[in-house]
């Protein structure tokens, strides 16, 4: 049991996919401008994250290792097809927002990356934990730089108002900047600076240290 | 045609501002030369996919694409996603074959890069946007082209700012990936700054 939650708890920081692998952030941050399509967007790659582990992990000793990455992507493949005819089919709004970022997820190097190196070597059952860590390790990320977006971008949360603005006679003047692509870029190399400085054994190696040089 | 083509490059640039092909980006924009030619592959595959999608789309996926077969009703656009990523895995394995035979000076220049393209999110998110914007031929050749001229100027401009970047002190939890994003957000700000050009 401690092994499990060790597999489930890791990626959320230690090992956090997004900022420490840097896998899967193609489409994090395009959906960040709101919590909504962020939250959306987890979802979505909660789901196809879980069933490809689980798929790829339950036929991984029947796939020839030749083929093996045609398969896994035709496997992610379908799955997010299906995932992007159900939000169509029940989120008609949401999934125009989301543009042809969730059709992405198949390119997600997070999803491709937990089927290569854990679901082709262990059990369906730790594969879907493994699967669930990673996307809600991955879900997090997405929130945070969603939360500091819509908040200071727009005042709200999930579409409420939470901080009335100038327009609407409070006193809360909107930053559109933060609904700018270059503001994802900032807040996540901000984020992951706070994550480094809460955990260092996460601070990359000076490759090039400066030598102090002798005077004169 | 000429807007579509700037647009590409600079306002609508898939990395700065679509966030597309983050994760090659990263990895590879350590040193210019190699930036290069992962660059100049990226322009190649772009130019040819997009274009090539943009067939299979028109006569094979949409929807009574198969009337000259008889079949007005059959519509496969539901395939889009895996017909691209086949074309796309297809086109870099010709590409490599024709260059290994015939320019086998630059198949060692682009050579390991080649590969690396077909898993790149802003190949397929290119040939995505061709779908959603629908692009008639011209069109997605001009925004084939452009886009990954664009891609192709942004991995080399973070490059040579992180080659430079070396010589800095950079604070400890900041350094690496920390200032790569704070690097490309600046770049990205500098780009915004396209879209309020009026383009001829």
């Amino acid at each position: 049991m401690a092994g499990s939650r060790h597999r489930f708890f890791t990626p959320l920081i230690d090992e956090n996919p997004v900022t420490l692998q840097i896998l899967g952030i193609c489409s994090a941050l395009a959906v960040t401008t709101s919590m909504t399509t962020a939250l959306t967007m987890s979802a979505a790659l909660t789901a196809v994250l879980m069933a490809a582990s689980g798929l790829i992990s339950a036929l991984r000793n029947h796939m020839p290792k030749s083929i093996r990455l045609i398969l896994q992507i035709t496997i992610i493949a379908s799955l997010v097809i299906i995932t992007d005819l159900v939000l169509q089919a029940y989120a008609f709004d949401i999934s125009k927002r989301l543009s042809i970022f969730v059709s992405l997820v198949v390119t997600n190097c997070l999803v491709l990356g937990r089927a290569e190196t854990f679901a082709m070597h262990n059990p369906p059952g730790p594969s879907i934990l493994d699967g669930l860590g990673n996307a809600l390790g991955y879900s997090l990320i997405l929130m945070i730089v969603g939360f500091v977006r819509e908040l200071l971008g727009r005042g709200t949360l999930f579409g409420f108002t939470v901080l009335p603005s100038v327009e609407d006679g409070g006193w809360f003047q909107p930053l559109g900047v933060m609904l700018l692509a270059p503001s994802a870029f900032v807040i996540l190399g901000l984020l992951i600076w706070a994550i480094r400085a809460w955990r260092p054994a996460q601070v990359e190696a000076n490759e090039y240290p400066l030598t102090a040089r002798a005077e004169g | 045609m000429s807007e579509l083509f700037l647009r590409a490059i600079f306002a609508d640039n898939l990395v700065l501002s679509y966030f597309l092909g983050l994760c090659t980006y990263l990895a590879i924009s350590k040193r210019l030369d190699t930036a290069l030619g992962l660059a100049a592959a990226m322009i190649v595959v772009q130019t040819l996919t997009v274009p090539i999608n943009y067939l299979i789309q028109r006569y094979l996926l949409l929807e009574g694409a198969w009337a000259w077969a008889g079949l007005p009703d059959v519509d496969l656009t539901f395939l889009k996603l895996i017909a691209f990523i086949g074309v796309i895995a297809a086109a870099v394995q010709i590409l490599e074959m024709t260059l290994d035979r015939y320019v086998p000076a630059l198949y060692r220049a682009l050579g390991i890069y080649l590969p690396l393209i077909t898993v790149n999110c802003a190949i397929l998110g290119g040939s995505l946007f061709m779908a959603e914007r629908q692009y008639d031929f011209g069109e997605s050749v001009v925004f084939g082209l452009g886009s990954g001229i664009g891609w192709a100027l942004a991995i080399a401009l973070l490059a040579a700012i992180r080659e430079r970047l070396r010589y800095a002190d950079v604070p400890e939890g900041l350094r690496g990936l920390g200032i790569t994003f704070v690097v490309t957000g600046l770049i990205s700000m500098g780009f915004t700054a396209f879209s309020s050009v009026a383009l001829p």
